[in-house]
């Protein structure tokens, strides 16, 4: 069994009394790329920041790279927040290094790795230029290089894609590919259902503070039965009584949820009654359809036996 | 431990190579002399408040005989004393009808609204009219008779040395050196523990406080700041101070011999007026530091800076009254207060000689310090990060 990077068990977090984190579990195993998946304001950052300890619980633990305390695994954590800010007056190379420093680095070891990432990156021109010159772009790159520069073995990312244009969108999944092929565990939130899809095996979809759900990307789409897309040759016929009751139909098309018996029992139906089939697709459902239906559920009851602090 | 002190210093250097090496450091150094400038502007202002703005006019009513001896002895008078310090004299323009040096002619002088007084008759029984009462102006007008009567000196030419006071210890001198050290690290506090308010406002402004905070400890950035900001202040103290010495040495070599020595000697004074300035400052720095936080703009903070000046006047009062009776109950009150403690303990150094009274001053003040930065790392984590519920002692935060 692989151990956990982050551990946390009925998480709650209240602001003003409201619950923004409401009795979160969560499980990340060492060398995942895990997604927390929600819609804005679901409690996604302040889970990622009561992980990383700085914002303490109301309620519940939470164990970060073995650590009860998440600041003691600090210098082995990396952390992208949602609002990125950087000294503007620092140079780049300087603003990475200051990172890496505060990570536990020497100064002199950040620079030097800085100036190599920057190269990486194809910023190597921008090392000594400060943050205020710089596009926000590429600041946000300088940002996300400042989040690796330590080489942590957890890397925390709150929407790291938001702002990103589609290319730099690429590269950063290809940096998160890296990292984890490096031996890192990546922890990141977002509201944009296609990056969890290309890159996580692990997802936990979050609404209301609460986890909806917790498991593979498959399994989020296996909960969701396929659909079926039907075109037929003839409009109408007796054959229409073999589709289940809640297809939506548009002419001579028919989209329905494949039904639990399979699709061999309409087919038999349509040939026997000479619908003449055009096109026949069946379609597994998209991690967003599962999402959509998920956070479109209501909140589950608490259970009876759960304390309420 | 190690690493929470690393972490400070990771915040501490970032800060201070950010201020120091900024160009608008240089105006910082300059602060001084805008106060210099300041306090002139006010001195010349109270000049005129204080007297009259031009030096009284005195008539002068006689012949060539009399008026010319009188108007030398001015100059002569007017050359040692200043020109503000003698009356001015203006010749009175004879009458037409011949001339007189009677009461009556000293009285239609006087109608002039510019004239202060009159003096008229001979040398040897002159004759002083005066407005009003002004009995200064009298003898002033006497001066320079007796001045015009003695003649001018045979030789003008006085040598002149310059030689220091010779220290005499005694009880006002040893208080003067007490007022002046609390003053002077009364004013370096007011210029410089200010800035500490507004040093958070910078990481709020530009988010990066969230990547701090999840970094390294609150009480680390905040102990990281505040010895950022003490660096900032001394690098400013011991340029002015360099300043000040090297300008006091070049123009008025015998300033400071002449002064009394404190009560334990001016090198262990010295060293006590520098770090009770340290931990004043760590002290009053914390507390800003702490205010400072909770401010979300620099509109905030400045509305924060007023009553927080008036707060530390009133601790200099404090420290001030206690000098004044060391060993009566405000003098001890100012001495255990922490906030007062180091103004207090510094006049005390000048007063009385034991030491063993810093050493545990000095230890009390650092234990309010850590206390004053946890509290103000804990109000910032609640009230600012929103973090943890109720107040926890550190032992049941342990526990859970």
């Amino acid at each position: 069994m692989t151990s956990l990077a982050v551990e946390a068990s009925k998480l709650v977090k209240r602001f003003e009394g409201q619950r923004a984190v409401d009795g979160i579990d969560l499980a990340v195993p060492e060398g995942a790329i895990y997604g927390v998946l929600g819609p804005n304001g679901a409690g996604k950052t302040t889970t990622l920041r009561t992980l990383l300890g700085i914002i303490e619980p109301d309620g519940g633990w939470r164990k970060v790279l073995g650590e009860d305390r998440p600041m003691r695994a600090a210098p082995r954590i990396g952390y992208l927040p949602e609002e990125r800010g950087l000294y503007p007056s620092m140079q780049a190379k300087e603003a990475i290094a200051f990172l890496g420093a505060l990570r536990g680095m020497t100064l002199a070891d950040g620079r030097r790795r800085a100036g190599e990432l920057l190269e990486e990156a194809g910023l190597g021109e921008a090392a000594t230029k400060t943050i205020r010159q710089l596009s926000k772009g590429m600041a946000q790159t300088v940002q996300l290089l400042g989040t690796i520069v330590h080489r942590p073995k957890l890397l925390v990312l709150d929407e790291p894609f938001s702002g990103l244009d589609a290319i730099n969108q690429q590269r950063l999944e290809g940096l998160i590919r890296a990292q984890v092929a490096e031996g890192s565990t990546v922890l990141f939130s977002t509201h944009v259902i296609a990056h969890a899809e290309r890159l996580c095996e692990r997802i936990s979809v979050i609404a209301k503070g609460r986890v909806r759900f917790d498991g593979t990307v498959a399994e989020a789409r296996g909960r969701l039965p396929s659909r079926v897309h039907l075109t037929t040759r003839a409009g109408d016929g007796p054959w229409r009584a073999a589709l289940p009751a809640d297809s939506i139909a548009d002419g001579r098309n028919f989209d329905f949820a494949l039904p639990e018996g399979g699709i061999e029992p309409v087919l038999e139906a349509l040939i026997a009654g000479g619908a003449g089939i055009e096109s026949l697709a069946i379609e597994r459902p998209s991690l967003h359809d599962a999402f959509v239906d998920l956070v479109g559920e209501p909140v589950p009851q608490p259970e009876p036996g759960e304390v309420q602090p | 431990m190690r690493q929470f002190l690393a972490s400070a210093w990771v915040i501490a250097r970032r800060d201070y190579g950010a201020t120091v090496f900024s160009k608008v450091f240089i105006l910082f150094l300059l602060t001084p002399l805008f106060s210099l400038a300041f306090g002139a502007v006010f001195a010349l202002a109270g000049h005129d408040d204080g007297g009259p703005g031009r030096s009284p006019m005195v008539a002068v009513i006689g012949g060539e005989d009399f008026a010319h001896p009188l108007i030398e002895a001015r100059t002569r008078l007017a050359k040692r004393l200043g020109d503000d310090a003698v009356p001015t004299l203006r010749r009175q323009a004879m009458p037409a009808s011949g001339f007189a040096d009677g009461p009556h002619e000293a009285r239609e002088a006087l109608r002039n609204r510019d004239t202060d007084a009159a003096v008229s008759g001979t040398l040897d029984r002159p004759l002083v009219t005066v407005v009003g009462d002004d009995r200064g102006l009298a003898d002033r007008i006497g001066l320079i008779l007796d001045a015009a009567r003695a003649g001018p000196p045979a030789t003008a030419r006085i040598d002149v040395r310059y030689v220091a006071q010779p220290a005499a210890p005694d009880e006002s001198g040893r208080r003067d050196v007490a007022h002046w050290a609390q003053t002077g690290v009364f004013f370096l506090l007011m210029l410089l523990a200010g800035m500490s308010l507004s040093t958070f406002i910078e990481e709020k402004s530009n988010k990066v406080i969230e990547v701090l905070a999840a970094a390294v400890p609150i009480d680390a950035i905040f102990l990281g700041k505040l010895v950022a900001m003490l660096a900032i202040s001394l690098t400013g103290v011991a340029i002015w101070a360099g300043a000040a010495l090297t300008a006091v040495m070049a123009f008025f070599p015998h300033a400071l011999s002449g002064a009394t020595a404190p009560a334990v000697g001016w090198p262990l004074f010295i060293g006590a007026a520098i770090l009770y300035f340290t931990v004043s400052y760590l002290l009053i720095g914390a507390v800003f530091l702490g205010l400072g936080s909770q401010a979300g703009s620099p509109r905030e903070v400045q509305s924060m800076a007023m009553p927080v000046t008036m707060l530390q006047l009133l601790l200099f009062g404090f420290a001030s009254a206690g000098t004044a009776h060391p060993n009566g109950w405000i003098g001890i009150a100012s001495a255990v207060f922490p906030w007062s403690s180091p103004l207090s303990m510094l006049g005390r150094a000048a007063l009385v000689p034991s030491l063993w009274p810093h050493l545990l001053a000095l230890a009390w003040q650092l234990l309010w310090l850590v206390l004053a930065l946890r509290v103000a790392a804990a109000m910032f984590r609640r009230a600012v990060l929103k973090s943890g519920g109720g107040w926890r002692w550190p032992w049941m935060r342990k526990a859970q």
